[in-house]
């Protein structure tokens, strides 16, 4: 008999069922911890060849690493933890990648069907706990729909606006028995993703761009998740429109083509803020117009016409009003508006769109200025040589949450997409770490770093373990300003420099790396970083680099939180309000 | 602004909560709602009036069409040529002597069942659209309501209008 047969005419229990869907779904990673009630899958992964399971420290480390694995693969990431504990600490990632549209399936133990409700041992109601920060969740509660359960699971997290989904399991589900049957299709009545955007309102939009005085495109995160980059690239070329990214959506569009206005919002360009403030039509596509990038709501492209392409219909019009919307999928529509284009019957003004260029070139000449030149090795410093170190390396950069985050979304001069791996829409501090762990395992031969903060690291330091046990090299730096940078710099400038538990200090990462067994690097002075850079990509394992900068520098542009987004500081010197 | 939308969703453990969930986590309000299953029992239908401006029940509507499990959202049409809604209100008022008559008389006028009769109160059962019932309540509050007990509104489309399992919208 094949191993197929086998499979077929003997009962199988839960446990190795779930292996098996697994493996029909094309997994062959997952991240990973054991517990109680989630043992008889354990013991047949002690068993199982097929699927390699990465042991982390911490169960929200487990989940940010998955998204680390979907945001590199696209596929989505799984995780496997236990009920209770084990499963509360998933949450932060869990909501993590619901923000950000990244697909995840997450399993989670539970205690026996006959115990729910009874406040067994290291029970909680995941279901209900996750109700509000996931796409989708199941509790299964007969053995017969477990293939089915997974297999929708799989289907939700990866279509539409991709997402997590959760799946609880009960302990007495992983050990009834049933013969193993995986459906071919899904039924879902009540989920149908629109992907095909509508033909009428593709030439309208296509129409209104042409005869725009003054267009922009916003690309956002969407772009990456629909596959249109090269999409977005080519309408942006053949009608000429200037394109700005959000956080999400960099590498949707490479920084350093004439057309790029490299990210906008709280901390985007100077100029990328203008463009999109003074447009008078905007092409939004994949972007929900997070607060972050339209500051004052009211004030945001008030004279623009607005066309909006998403692939959730409620992203529409939630928080901006939309003129032209278009529900489907970002790489369709576009296909749909390029082949439009080409037919021949629609020209733009030329002339306008050099003039509108050249008024954008012109106000790239307003740069930020850093707040502190004293000598001390400044933070932007050292992330501008990571960058140069690694911009001819198609690495893989992942941060954490703050200051470092915002300066490597402005300094590095991303080409691709999946190339940055960033907590958008819920800042999760903690998150760079085990999400450059998931990357490294999705792109073994690829450079990955995290560029991380004094308080970030220290919020999931502990994977560090993992790294070392599994070979893993990433190479962390540390820009470490001995505070919580960004909360510090809204201090500094919106409460009288009041640092309210901002200070914080951190252990010694060159004895820290050492106990766990990395390399632990220590770098005080700008000529040094170079020489480490070299050193911690050549060596053969994870790094620390611990680079000890100016404490008080400040993150610009800025747009304070709640004003016009065209209203924005450059430099200390600068109010910022009413300009 | 008072709207009414009907849920067509699978008949599953946890989606009324997680039709009320959306509600509390978005901060929209639920003025009423009304939970049975349908004519198949895989389904059910979830009526739910709520308030707020056109922007705000559109983003409802998308939000509550985004749940997995729900087959089908509707915004009822708000004009009663189109459609027809009705609340249940059960009253229990106190009836002394005196007022034993006039409690029948307006029970009379409204239609109303007395369902439950002893010494000292009837109760009545009634239904009608929210103007009706808010009248009889209105009627029967001096009188002395002792116990009052009203369902959520449940609402139908008129003639060949059908919110049935199909693609959404």
């Amino acid at each position: 008999m094949t191993a197929e047969q086998t499979i077929k005419s003997e009962k199988m229990n839960g446990a190795r069922m779930f292996l098996e869907c697994l493996r029909k779904e094309g997994v062959d990673k997952i991240f990973g911890y054991p517990g109680g009630v989630i043992l008889h899958i354990y013991d047949e992964l002690y068993k199982c060849d097929f699927i390699k399971h990465y042991l982390v420290r911490h169960e929200q480390a487990a989940v940010h690493a998955a998204e680390g694995y979907a945001r590199v693969t696209g596929k989505p990431g799984v995780v496997l933890v236990t009920s209770g504990p084990g499963a509360c600490n998933t949450i932060t990632g869990i909501a993590n990648a619901y923000y950000d549209s990244y697909p995840l399936v997450v399993f989670t133990g539970q205690v026996d069907s006959k115990l729910i409700g009874n406040d067994a041992f290291q029970e909680s109601d995941i279901v209900g706990i996750t109700r509000t920060c996931c796409k989708h969740n199941y509790l299964v509660k007969n053995i017969g729909d477990l293939p089915r359960v997974i297999k929708e699971s799989f289907h939700i997290a990866r279509t539409g606006k991709p997402g997590p989904v959760v799946v609880s399991l009960p302990k007495d589900i992983l050990t009834s028995r049933m013969d193993f049957e995986y459906p071919e299709k899904v039924n879902l009545p009540g989920y149908n993703p629109t992907y095909e955007g509508h033909p009428i309102q593709c030439r309208r939009a296509l129409k209104l761009l042409c005869d725009a005085q003054r267009p922009a495109i916003i690309s956002g995160g969407g772009v990456i998740h629909s596959d249109a980059w090269k999409e977005i690239r080519e309408l942006a070329k053949k009608l000429n429109i200037p394109v700005a990214t959000t956080l999400m959506g960099i590498g949707t569009y490479p920084q350093d083509d004439e057309l790029s206005l490299g990210m906008l919002g709280m901390h985007g360009n100077y100029w990328a803020n203008l463009a999109i403030s003074n447009c008078d039509v905007l092409f939004a596509v994949g972007t929900r117009f997070n607060d972050r990038i339209t500051g004052c709501l009211k004030r945001f492209c008030k004279d623009a016409k607005v066309i909006h392409v998403d692939i959730d219909p409620c992203s529409i019009s939630k928080n901006v009003h939309v003129d032209i919307p278009i529900v489907g999928d970002a790489k369709n529509v576009l296909n749909v508006m390029i082949n439009e284009f080409n037919t021949g019957k629609y020209t733009y003004n030329t002339e306008m769109r050099r003039l509108w260029i050249s008024q954008i070139s012109s106000w790239k000449s307003k740069r930020a200025i850093r707040a502190v030149e004293n000598g001390i090795m400044s933070p932007q410093t050292v992330i501008e040589h990571i960058y140069d170190k690694t911009k001819d390396k198609d690495a893989i950069i992942a941060t954490e949450v703050g200051q470092h985050q915002m300066w490597t979304a402005q300094l590095f001069k991303f080409k691709h997409p999946r190339q940055l791996i960033t907590s958008g829409g819920l800042g999760t501090m903690g998150f760079g770490f085990p999400a450059a762990i998931g990357a490294k395992i999705a792109a073994p031969d690829k450079l990955v770093f995290d560029i991380a903060g004094d308080g970030s690291i220290q919020m999931n330091i502990q994977e560090l373990m993992t790294c070392v046990d599994y070979k893993i090299p990433v190479k962390i730096a540390v820009i470490n300003n001995g505070y919580l940078g960004m909360v510090r710099q809204w201090q500094e400038k919106l409460f009288e420099k009041h640092y309210s538990q901002t200070h914080i200090s951190s252990p010694d990462y060159v004895k820290l790396a050492e106990a766990y067994g990395a390399l632990g690097l220590r770098i005080t002075k700008e000529e040094e970083i170079n020489e480490t850079l070299d050193k911690a990509i050549a060596f053969d394992g994870p790094v620390i680099m611990d680079f000890i900068v100016e404490p008080f520098e400040m993150v610009y542009p800025w747009v304070l939180a709640g004003q016009p987004l065209n209203e924005v500081i450059l430099s200390n010197n600068e109010a910022g309000l009413g300009e | 602004m008072k709207h009414t939308i009907s849920i067509l969703v699978k008949n599953e453990a946890g989606i009324l909560s997680s039709v009320c969930d959306l509600f509390s986590t978005r901060g929209y309000n639920i003025e009423s709602l009304s939970v049975a299953s349908t004519i198949d029992n895989v389904f059910s239908r979830i009526t739910i009036v709520t308030t707020g401006d056109d922007v705000v029940v559109e983003q409802i509507c998308k939000q509550l069409n985004r749940l997995i499990n729900t087959i089908k959202v509707v915004e009822l049409p708000k004009s009663a040529d189109k459609c027809i809604d009705r609340e249940l209100v059960l009253c229990k008022v106190s009836a002394k002597d005196d007022v034993r008559s006039e409690i029948l008389r307006i029970s009379e006028i409204f239609g109303a069942k007395i369902i439950d009769v002893s010494p000292d109160t009837y109760t009545l059962e009634y239904s009608g659209d929210n103007r009706q019932v808010m009248a009889l309540i209105a009627l029967l509050r001096p009188i002395g309501i002792k116990e009052i007990v009203r369902s959520g509104m449940v609402a139908i489309t008129r003639e060949n209008q059908f919110i049935n399992i199909g693609k959404k919208d």
